[in-house]
């Protein structure tokens, strides 16, 4: 845990546009610190990609300036940046044995061949690929070519490593033993790692914090936990986990709870989390382990649903039902001896407390 | 073996065929199937290409000619010594005389005299100025009357190439072919000053060695450009490329007889600026400058695509690769992109060499004397001057000379580095 290493990043103002028609990143402010791991998730076409590659020197920023150690970058071209980078397909040179691609970024340098070996056998350690130094890409699996490009963008010692999306070609179980060795990484030698991802999952896992992009603007900056707990948009709630809507119109505001009037005329009381005035429209979100189906002393909130589908999963049981006018809200049952006998046709009432219930920007 | 058989249990489908056979009886309606789609092809480059130079590449060892022409002289004069300094004997006069006699009927002493022209200068007017006497003769005495039709026949020499002649499979064709004779003391180098052959294999070899080597100079960056440019763009780009493609290789080659020649648009200019002398115009056509440009300017489409279609695999992101390890651009293109784009060198280069070392058109057109290529030679020894045989030996050669250099492009870079996309 070496915080020394790492590099800070700073974002100032920054905008993107390829064509001088469409913003691709809007007005960007995001302060990196040192040693940070930050992940950059959003859907398709979000403009992380860009962002990374404004960061690594690739693509000019139409606007802003971009600081590194609190130094301005925009002028600086790329291979005097160092800055290190995994690329989503990994691109390893295809000509080079894994040795040769490791001694790459070493030769740049003129350093010395003994100190290069010396390096090239440690990082190769490091993922643990001792034996692979001689061979060409093409003979490794995908998993192992990951590792090399890994050790690629880490063997010459950058205190900034940017990686593009870089699991996104394994499967889950080989995914999941990566991200575990990239955080050990990034633990052990203590560098600022900005991560690139829509895997939702891998983001709330790997990273100290997660800046949820969408059409080009961050949508939040948050550790997980919050991003999770505490959405601030109806955009980062649906995106992150699982999420009821329920639609309906700010009647009334104390403090930090609102009322809500859903479009079937029941009355909700919300966390007001993204609203402003009175009589604005509003959309409650709502996590489907946060519902009860006896509803507890204290909820504020109880409704009657209709049970439309009972999915049988083990540990839960996910009831999905028609709740004002919803028929995709869904409710998570644990799976306990006792418990009252669901069926579907069923009505049943349900129940949650207010500060589970965020009142957010409406959505359709 | 027969042990091996019976321990082993054949594997049987359940009626008992043994599988192999079955499974061979299963494709065989594809093979089939397969071959018959090939054939009329296959019937195709058989008749009009396969055979046809495979008949012409055996002239170059075929001298039937003189066997069929002359059957008993052959016989005769089998027995007579050519070395010894005399002349044969008269039972050789008399079965030429028989020979001719025959020959004159169907006019073929002439083929023979211009096939044996070609050894010995002076041998067609000799067999021409006999064969309007021989049917004159008269028994016996053939010598005398030979000698009195022709003092040309008292000469050993004649007798010599006729004799060396007589056999129905020659190596004449390709001594000649090398620069070579045969003389008394064996197969001897022709004089410095009459030797043709070699130096225009030579120079066919550098010229189409310097117009590859042009072609990857120039082409290599519009070939880099036009991959890395975006679609739009690329496409237009390409078409210029193939512009050429769809213009008369002749229409291009007379463009540059105007462009190149002494008063011609590139002169013009270059007096007009003032960089060379009115009177110092440079020799730009007409010789190997014009060679070369004229056929780099042809073949250099055979060099873009390939290149292109190599490069066009390349992700850029091997060269952002290269950077962000701090390459600057001239090394990452040097130790990163080159080395991938070498396959479709090898490529490009193999198709320009061997288009060009075969190449007649644009040399015969403008390269003047001193820029024309080996298949210049070959067109002229088939439409000219006729001598088919010595045209085949060439083309031989030729062929020999382009298979040894694959052959060595195999063993040096390996074919299999080739891509052509
Ligand atoms: N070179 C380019 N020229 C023009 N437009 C581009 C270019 N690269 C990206 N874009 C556009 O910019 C937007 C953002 O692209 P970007 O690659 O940053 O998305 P992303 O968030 O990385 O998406 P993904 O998750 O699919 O990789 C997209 O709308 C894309 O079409
Ligand atoms: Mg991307």
């Amino acid at each position: 845990m070496t915080t020394e290493r790492g590099a800070s990043v700073k974002f100032d103002k920054v905008q993107k546009s390829y064509d001088g028609e469409v913003l691709v990143v809007k007005d960007l402010n995001l302060d990196i610190e040192k040693g940070e791991f930050l992940t950059m998730l959003g859907p398709s076409g979000s403009g992380k990609t860009t962002c990374l590659m404004m960061l690594a020197g690739f693509e000019p920023a139409s606007h802003g300036e971009i600081y590194l150690n609190e130094k301005p970058i925009n002028n600086v071209p790329p291979h005097k940046r160092g800055v290190g980078m995994v690329f989503q397909n990994y691109a390893l040179f295809p000509h080079m044995t894994v040795a040769e691609n490791l001694a790459f970024p070493l030769q740049v340098r003129n350093m010395g061949k003994a100190e290069q070996e010396a390096k090239v056998k440690r990082a190769l350690e490091m993922v643990e690929l001792p034996q692979f130094g001689s061979r060409r890409p093409a003979q490794l699996s995908g998993g192992q070519q990951q590792r090399v490009a890994v050790a690629r963008a880490l063997v010459f010692d950058p205190d900034l490593i940017l990686m593009d999306e870089p699991l996104g070609a394994l499967d889950k179980q080989l995914r999941e033993q990566m991200q575990y060795e990239i955080k050990h990484i990034h633990e052990n030698l203590g560098v600022t790692v900005v991560y690139v991802t829509h895997d939702q999952t891998e983001a709330l896992t790997m990273s100290d914090r997660v800046a949820v992009f969408n059409d080009g603007v961050i949508q939040q900056l948050s550790p997980p936990d919050e991003l999770y707990e505490t959405p601030q948009n109806s955009f980062v709630a649906q995106f992150i986990g699982e999420n009821n809507k329920l639609n309906g119109t700010v009647t009334a505001i104390n403090g930090n709870i609102c009322d809500v009037k859903l479009a079937d005329g029941t009355m909700m009381k919300a966390d007001k989390v993204n609203v402003a005035a009175v009589g604005d429209a509003t959309t409650l979100s709502l996590r489907p382990e946060r519902v009860e189906i006896i509803v507890a002393d204290g909820m504020e909130n109880s409704i009657t649903g209709h049970i439309e589908e009972l999915i049988y999963l083990g540990d839960h049981i996910r009831v999905r039902m028609s709740v004002a006018g919803n028929p995709e809200f869904v409710v998570k049952v644990r799976n306990r001896a006792g418990e009252q006998k669901l069926a579907e046709g069923q009505d049943i009432k349900i129940g949650w407390f207010a500060s589970d219930c965020k009142a957010l920007d409406p959505v359709g | 073996m027969s042990d091996t058989d019976q321990t082993m249990a054949v594997l049987t489908t359940q009626d008992g065929v043994p599988l192999k056979v079955s499974i061979r009886r299963a494709l065989r309606a594809q093979k089939i199937r397969a071959l018959l789609l090939v054939a009329p092809l296959f019937l195709f480059i058989l008749l009009s290409f396969v055979a046809p130079i495979a008949d012409m590449l055996f002239r170059s060892v075929e001298n039937d000619i003189v066997p069929n022409t002359l059957p008993q002289t052959v016989v005769a004069i089998e027995l007579w010594d050519e070395n010894s300094g005399e002349l044969p004997g008269e039972d050789v006069y008399a079965a030429l005389a028989a020979d001719l006699q025959v020959a004159t009927k169907s006019k073929t002493h002439t083929r023979v005299g211009s096939r044996l022209n070609y050894e010995k200068p002076g041998t067609s007017s000799l067999f021409r100025k006999t064969g309007r006497r021989v049917n004159k003769f008269e028994d016996g005495n053939y010598k005398e009357q030979f000698l009195k039709a022709d003092k040309k026949w008292g000469d050993v020499e004649y007798w010599q190439v006729i004799k060396r002649f007589s056999s129905p499979l020659t190596g004449g064709y390709f001594l000649a072919a090398s620069d070579a004779e045969r003389t008394a003391d064996g197969v001897q180098l022709k004089a410095e000053d009459e030797r043709i052959y070699l130096l225009l294999f030579g120079r066919t070899l550098m010229l189409s060695i310097t117009i590859t080597a042009s072609c990857i100079l120039l082409g290599y960056p519009i070939a880099w450009l036009l991959a890395s440019l975006p679609l739009r763009s690329s496409n237009l780009l390409m078409i210029l490329v193939l512009l050429p493609f769809w213009t008369s290789l002749l229409v291009r080659t007379s463009a540059w007889k105007v462009l190149l020649q002494q008063q011609g648009v590139i002169n013009d200019t270059l007096v007009w600026l003032g960089i060379v002398g009115d009177e110092s115009r440079l020799a730009l056509i007409n010789n190997q400058t014009g060679t070369i440009i004229a056929m780099t300017h042809i073949l250099l489409p055979f060099m873009i695509l390939p290149l292109f279609s190599v490069m066009k695999t390349i992700s850029p992101t091997y060269m952002r690769a290269a950077k962000s390890m701090g390459a600057t651009d001239w090394y990452a293109f040097w130790r990163v992109y080159f080395p991938q784009t070498i396959p479709g060198i090898g490529a490009g280069s193999i198709l320009v060499f061997i288009l060009s070392i075969g190449y007649y058109i644009t040399p015969e057109l403008v390269g003047g004397t001193s820029g024309i290529f080996i298949s210049n030679r070959i067109a002229y020894h088939i439409s000219s001057s006729l001598n088919w045989g010595l045209a085949a030996a060439l083309g031989v050669m030729l062929l020999v000379l382009v298979m040894t250099l694959y052959w060595l492009y195999d063993r040096i870079v390996g074919i299999d580095n080739v891509k052509l996309g």
